[in-house]
């Protein structure tokens, strides 16, 4: 069987870099990814195009300048951009397929997929691959993924993302949505991992075996919180498995270890505050902004992280950060 | 003196609110509530209370418009620019609570009566309408380069308008942020969440001033915006201490409705309702006055 490898290095990694890329390290990653042979590859904000904002941390670079840069170095791998509606707009994404742009993924909390109708239609309007991203899918009881799956479906969404925002996912959580997904919607089924309580391969896994077809990683593992899944480490072990990914192992170990590792601002181990991501259930780009919040008030980030997911926070909510903080410090 | 005629078009979470608050006016006299789904809680509730209903959507308003003086339109930008043609043409006032802004924008602290003489008028965004204030509050001591708001609405409360609006509600803010807020750039986030039982209205203003070096005076004006805004949303208030970080300053807002459609969790749309009111009293007063003149 056949999978279809997505790298978000260039976009979940914006996160862990404080959204600092340079066009020359995007161009670089670009040309590797290319050459190994990654189908896709996203490049965006790390929250999604128009995602550059004092709330989530400013662009050092305009992400569209990186979008043209990435797709002047592709070709046969494609540059996709992901899209949170409440934050970027039907603008954005235009000016994204203006700058080459060829895949988008619209997300939303795992509840609210109704607020995408508008940006689904115009992907397909607009020809690109055209998905649907479910954030926050442990949140959800697995009826109510699939009732917000059918609406992406509904929408024109060619494939249906089960996304762990928070790395809080266990295998058989994986499975238990991913197979019912695969039961009922009749569009292609992917998978987004974190790794904050150290499972992102093995619920990749999970998700394969259960018939996901589009499956995420990320070079190094370089994503917020711990990470995403390990592009390089997945391919090895998806071939072991005995599945086709079409990528080639060496190029993509090379650009891994020569081009991303030197950008890492921190290493992307499961640290104190990423390991509560996931057992809190907390959106992983949170971790940088409560580390930080933890020495502006003198208080733990971990006891930030956890009053967060007490709150059931969701993504894209990194003011409440402040406002915890500043209660915990009395 | 007389009141004037309301009439509401859109029976969803909005108007019907709308509705309740309208009937506690001393210068409105709500009268009609339209609708294109004779089913809908907005109708049924008006029907109830005793005004007319038209459950025949604006064309059905169109036979009828002796009904009103002055309407608002709590439907859809979509459907709003077509509304205000036909209500316009006919000389009604239009207080536009869609996202389309065709009209000026009103944020009531802080250009109440800047717009009275004209035909339709903006209500800009429930996000617009709690953050603004703010960031004209900055703006008046010291230069804003630029002021992003961050809303954070319980998913019960965003109807289907709502929803289907996400790219107008930030495109409008964010030019409300510039226009009336006083700010050189403006962005606007809006975030929806599920939780149970359902969150408050949360919104954050961060704002980049021109220099550093304002704080007393800023808190200052900030307090006196929020008091100013507390005169028709009594649940509007400081969630969290201000927080200045070199030039950007953060501010943190809760607003709780009065729950007079949707419980208190609906801050959003109290602040939109009751901000829609305060411009539509303002606006039967100064008829009133024209008229007193001319006679």
């Amino acid at each position: 069987m056949t999978l279809n490898i997505l790298d978000v290095t260039l976009r979940d990694g914006s996160h862990s870099v404080r959204h600092a890329f340079t066009e020359a390290q995007v161009r670089e990653a670009a040309k590797g990814l290319n050459a190994a042979g990654v189908r896709y590859f996203e490049v965006s904000h790390g929250d999604g195009l128009g995602g550059s904002s004092l709330q989530y941390g400013l662009s050092a670079i305009d992400e569209l300048k990186l979008i043209e840069a990435a797709a002047a170095e592709c070709t046969a791998s494609e540059v996709a951009v992901l899209l949170i509606p409440g934050i970027g707009t039907k603008d954005d994404l235009q000016n994204a397929v203006k700058a080459g742009a060829k895949m988008v993924r619209v997300a939303t909390h795992v509840t609210e997929a109704d607020v995408a109708a508008q940006h689904i239609s115009l992907g397909r309007e607009l020809g690109l691959k055209t998905a649907g991203f479910l954030m926050m899918s442990h949140m959800a009881p697995v009826d109510k993924v699939v009732e917000q799956a059918k609406l992406f479906e509904s929408y024109g969404a060619e494939i249906v993302y089960v996304t762990d925002s928070a790395g809080a996912m266990l295998p058989g959580d994986v499975t238990a949505r991913i197979s019912a997904l695969k039961q009922s919607i009749g569009c292609d089924i992917g998978f987004h991992a974190h790794n904050n309580l150290s499972m992102a391969m093995a619920n990749t896994v999970a998700a394969v075996e259960a018939g996901a077809a589009f499956i995420d990683g990320s070079m190094r593992a370089l994503g917020a919180g711990a990470g995403n899944t390990q592009t390089e480490v997945m391919v090895a072990v998806l071939e072991k498995l005995g599945y086709e990914t079409g990528v080639d192992l060496y190029p993509l170990m090379d650009t891994a270890n020569n081009v991303i590792a030197p950008i890492m601002q921190q290493p992307q181990e499961i640290t104190g505050g990423s390991l509560i991501l996931g057992y809190s259930g907390v959106y992983s780009s949170f971790l940088l902004h409560a580390q930080k919040a933890a020495k502006q008030f003198g208080v733990h980030e971990r006891d930030i992280l956890k009053e967060i997911g007490k709150l059931k926070a969701v993504g894209g909510q990194e003011d409440l950060i402040y406002e915890v903080a500043q209660n915990l410090a009395g | 003196m007389t009141k004037l005629k309301v009439g509401i078009i859109g029976s969803g979470n909005i108007g019907t609110d709308l509705m309740y608050k309208i009937e506690r006016s001393e210068v409105l006299q709500m009268s009609v509530m339209v609708g294109i789904d004779p089913d809908s809680d907005g109708l049924k509730r008006a029907k109830d209370r005793g005004y007319e209903t038209i459950a025949t959507g604006i064309e059905g308003l169109a036979e009828r418009l002796d009904l009103v003086d002055i309407v608002f339109d709590a439907t859809s930008a979509y459907a709003h620019q077509k509304n205000s043609d036909i209500l316009t043409a006919a000389g009604k006032k239009v207080i536009d609570l869609t996202p389309a802004a065709i009209g000026p924008f009103v944020v009531p602290p802080v250009n109440l009566t800047e717009h009275l003489e004209k035909g339709n008028v903006n209500m800009v965004t429930c996000g617009g309408q709690a953050t603004i204030p703010m960031i004209h509050a900055i703006s008046r001591v010291v230069p804003v380069d630029y002021a992003e708001i961050v809303a954070t609405i319980s998913s019960k409360s965003a109807g289907p308008g709502t929803r289907a609006n996400i790219d107008e509600f930030t495109r409008t803010t964010s030019r409300a942020i510039e226009v009336v807020g006083g700010a050189k750039r403006g962005k606007a986030i809006i975030i929806l969440n599920p939780a149970e039982p359902a969150i408050i209205m949360r919104d954050t203003v961060h704002a980049l001033v021109a220099e550093e070096g304002h704080e007393e005076a800023i808190r200052a004006s900030i307090l006196e915006m929020v008091e100013a805004v507390q005169q028709y949303v009594p649940g509007y208030s400081l969630k969290a201490a201000t927080v200045f970080e070199g030039k950007k300053v953060s501010v943190f807002l809760e607003v709780a409705g009065a729950a007079d459609y949707l419980p208190a969790y609906a801050g959003n749309l109290d602040i939109m309702t009751a901000a829609a009111v305060q411009v539509a009293n303002e606006l039967a007063r100064h008829l009133q006055q024209a008229k007193e003149v001319a006679l």
